[in-house]
């Protein structure tokens, strides 16, 4: 491989996302806006959500349904363009490269895992060639036998067998398919993987497989890994820092003994708390309320119609991230003090 | 442990798929009973038979699945024979149904008051007014602000936890004695799952309902069951009380999945993980069919199949129990 990019950053930031913001226009159409008299509609997806994440640690994101978790993880490998913002993948602005030459490079450097193993891999190859195909892309062997030599370690990688290559994806089980998957997603030795709900659609005993699995990997291959979930136990035993997202805004950021042991904005307490545990029968008054529609969000910060500290500049002026102690926290209430320990 | 008459009784259920390739058993030999007012949870992994269960109670297997032996008895009626119209009044009246998508229990082209306004009048006897007033309370019940507003709103108004509250009101609709809810949180996020689950609670307490529970979340489970029946391979293979389930399971597989659950507090790293995966229809293998993911399998475990024996306050399919029982018969 040719040394296309920068010598690596001193503080061995891998990538750096800045001000990353994602509109989407869901405005009814040209006609009958002009008809009905009815606005212009966006969804801010993303609204200014910074964070970096260093080479070798797994930086997850959390968040509900709508708080655009995802859309993160499709701006950074380039299956959407942000509105504004910038990311930099290893000392490379990603928004610079316009040809898709440039992108290759990178693009090898970055994967993805998906959520759903029914729909990421096409029912009608073999395996064999969904896995050899990053690999024939980036050119990355040179003749017939060595790249059936590497899509056979590749299998053996992720505890398949190399036989198990002749079979189209429906002869495998979903925990078996996302193990496919990350074989895939491994085959042209990337240094970031970009994993979206990947254990989502997993029972629990094959979550936990496929959980270990991940970490092995990633302690041979030194990966580094955003991991998306909405499931904070998953978080709490994969990652090492967390940031947590509510309605396109990140609103706090910390290691992940921070986040559980200390959570400090009033959301990620409500997410703490919500949980349903293994060892809490008692009942428990759950929080009412929910995620409120992205098309038109509350002003001020977007959590106050939910939030027991909120008052009046809550709901008139947007908090930004500050550092609190260890941990990044957009809340005027925590900022103020006026928050009790959790 | 359980009341004298229970509500529900599933005796020896089995449910087979015939293929081409011979008939596959997905229920084999299942029963357990639900006692009014209770919260049986049923746990296990897709394709346990978790659901098939439930669709077995509820009289809505679809073929070619079908009943191939046992009975099932509601309030000391048997209702597996039911003919197919009997069966209908049943369903609805006595047994309500919330499934894990809300939107593919909702009819879109009617107004959610519609449709339970039509549930109550097919169900109960009730003039309109007396319907749309049950309607009503029946929405406020469930949670539903604005009730006399949302109740002229059609589903796609509704965000997904609303959407699941108006599915528990229409299976409330004729105040059925038995809920059976399969996945009824899954797709919601977990403050509303929360909500929701605090919602399923109130009404067994406050009803006398009794609620079977599907799910393969087992954080549901212990905060809303009383007991809990663990499903392997279209079998039971431990049944009893939900502390013991969660916190001494007797069964390995029990042992095995609870460990393999993420939680947050205490160690991380190393999830411990139960190896191989739970055999497809058509590979049953004999015995114990957990057997060969089982670390503590011997002899026995290979060849004969452990029927659910008595291990402290529940039952569990396991021969490791075995010789707590009385000798065992040649």
């Amino acid at each position: 491989m040719p040394m296309l990019c920068s010598p690596p950053l001193p503080d061995d930031t891998i990538l750096e996302v800045n001000d990353l913001t994602r509109h989407f226009d869901v405005s009814p159409p040209g006609l009958e806006r002009l008809l009905s008299g009815k606005p212009r509609a966006m969804v801010k997806a993303l609204d200014g959500v910074s964070f970096t994440i260093k080479r070798g640690e797994t930086f997850a994101l959390v968040g509900e349904s709508g708080c655009g978790k995802t859309t993160v993880a499709r701006c950074i490998v380039g299956l959407s363009r942000p509105t504004a913002g910038n990311i930099v993948f290893d000392g490379v602005d990603l928004g610079r490269l316009r040809r898709r030459k440039a992108m290759a490079p990178i693009r090898r450097r970055m994967q993805m895992i998906f959520q759903d193993p029914y729909a990421s891999l096409n029912p009608r190859w073999r395996v064999r060639r969904i896995i050899a195909e990053p690999l024939v892309t980036h050119g990355l062997v040179t003749n017939r036998a060595e790249l059936r030599v590497r899509v056979g370690e590749l299998l053996d990688l992720v505890r398949l067998s190399a036989e198990d290559g002749d079979k189209f994806p429906h002869e495998f089980s979903g925990g078996q398919r996302q193990r496919i998957s990350i074989a895939r997603a491994l085959a042209a030795h990337p240094e970031f993987l970009v994993c979206d709900e990947p254990t989502s659609a997993l029972d629990v005993s094959v979550q936990a497989q496929t959980l270990n699995l991940m970490k092995d990997l990633q302690r041979g291959f030194g990966l580094t890994y955003l991991f998306i979930s909405h499931n904070l136990a998953v978080i709490y035993q994969i990652s090492d820092r967390v940031g947590v997202m509510y309605l396109g805004r990140l609103v706090e950021v910390a290691t992940a003994d921070q986040i559980f042991a200390r959570p400090r904005h009033p959301y990620t307490r409500l997410l703490l708390e919500t949980i349903p545990r293994l060892d809490a029968s008692g009942d428990r008054e759950p929080v009412a309320g929910e995620v409120p529609n992205p098309i038109d969000p509350p002003s001020g910060c977007a959590f106050h119609p939910r939030c027991p500290y909120a008052n009046s500049r809550c709901r008139g002026e947007r908090p930004s991230l500050l550092v609190a102690g260890e941990t990044l926290v957009a809340c005027h209430a925590v900022e103020e003090g006026r928050l009790p320990e959790g | 442990m359980q009341s004298p008459e229970p509500l529900l009784k599933v005796d020896h259920l089995r449910v087979e798929i015939p293929t081409r390739r011979g008939v596959l058993l997905a229920i084999d030999d299942v029963s357990f009973e639900i006692a009014p007012g209770e919260v049986l949870g049923v746990v296990g992994e897709s394709g346990a038979g978790k659901s098939l269960t439930g669709a077995a109670i509820i009289g809505l297997l679809e073929p070619p699945l079908r009943m191939a032996g046992g009975s099932i008895t509601l309030g000391g009626r048997r209702i597996d024979m039911l003919p197919h119209e009997a069966m209908r009044r049943v369903r609805g009246k006595e047994i309500g149904a919330i499934f894990q998508d809300p939107l593919t229990s909702l009819n879109p082209l009617y107004t959610v008051g519609h449709q339970l306004i039509e549930t109550i009048r097919t169900h109960l006897d009730m003039g309109p007014g007396e319907a749309q007033a049950r309607a009503l309370s029946l929405l406020r019940e469930v949670g539903i602000a604005a009730a006399d507003k949302r109740i002229d709103h059609f589903p796609h108004q509704f965000s997904g936890g609303m959407r699941q509250r108006v599915v528990i009101a229409l299976a409330l609709a004729a105040n059925p004695r038995l809920i059976v809810a399969d996945e009824p949180t899954t797709a919601l996020d977990v403050s509303i799952q929360a909500q929701i689950i605090a919602l399923l609670k109130r009404l067994g307490r406050d009803h006398g309902t009794a609620i079977m529970l599907v799910t393969h979340d087992m954080g549901v489970i212990a905060e809303t069951a009383h007991r809990v029946a663990v499903m392997y391979a279209g079998r039971i293979v431990e049944i009893g009380p939900v502390r013991d389930i969660v916190d001494r399971p007797s069964h390995p597989y029990t042992v095995g999945l609870m460990a393999s659950i993420p939680r947050i507090r205490g160690r991380r790293g190393r999830l411990l993980q139960i190896d191989g995966a739970m055999p497809r229809l058509n590979a049953i293998p004999p015995g114990c069919p957990f057997n060969p993911r089982c670390s503590d399998a011997f002899d026995r475990c290979r060849r004969e199949r452990p029927n659910l024996m008595p291990v402290g306050d529940g039952l569990a399919a396991c021969w490791l129990h075995a010789d707590a029982l009385q000798p065992t018969l040649a």
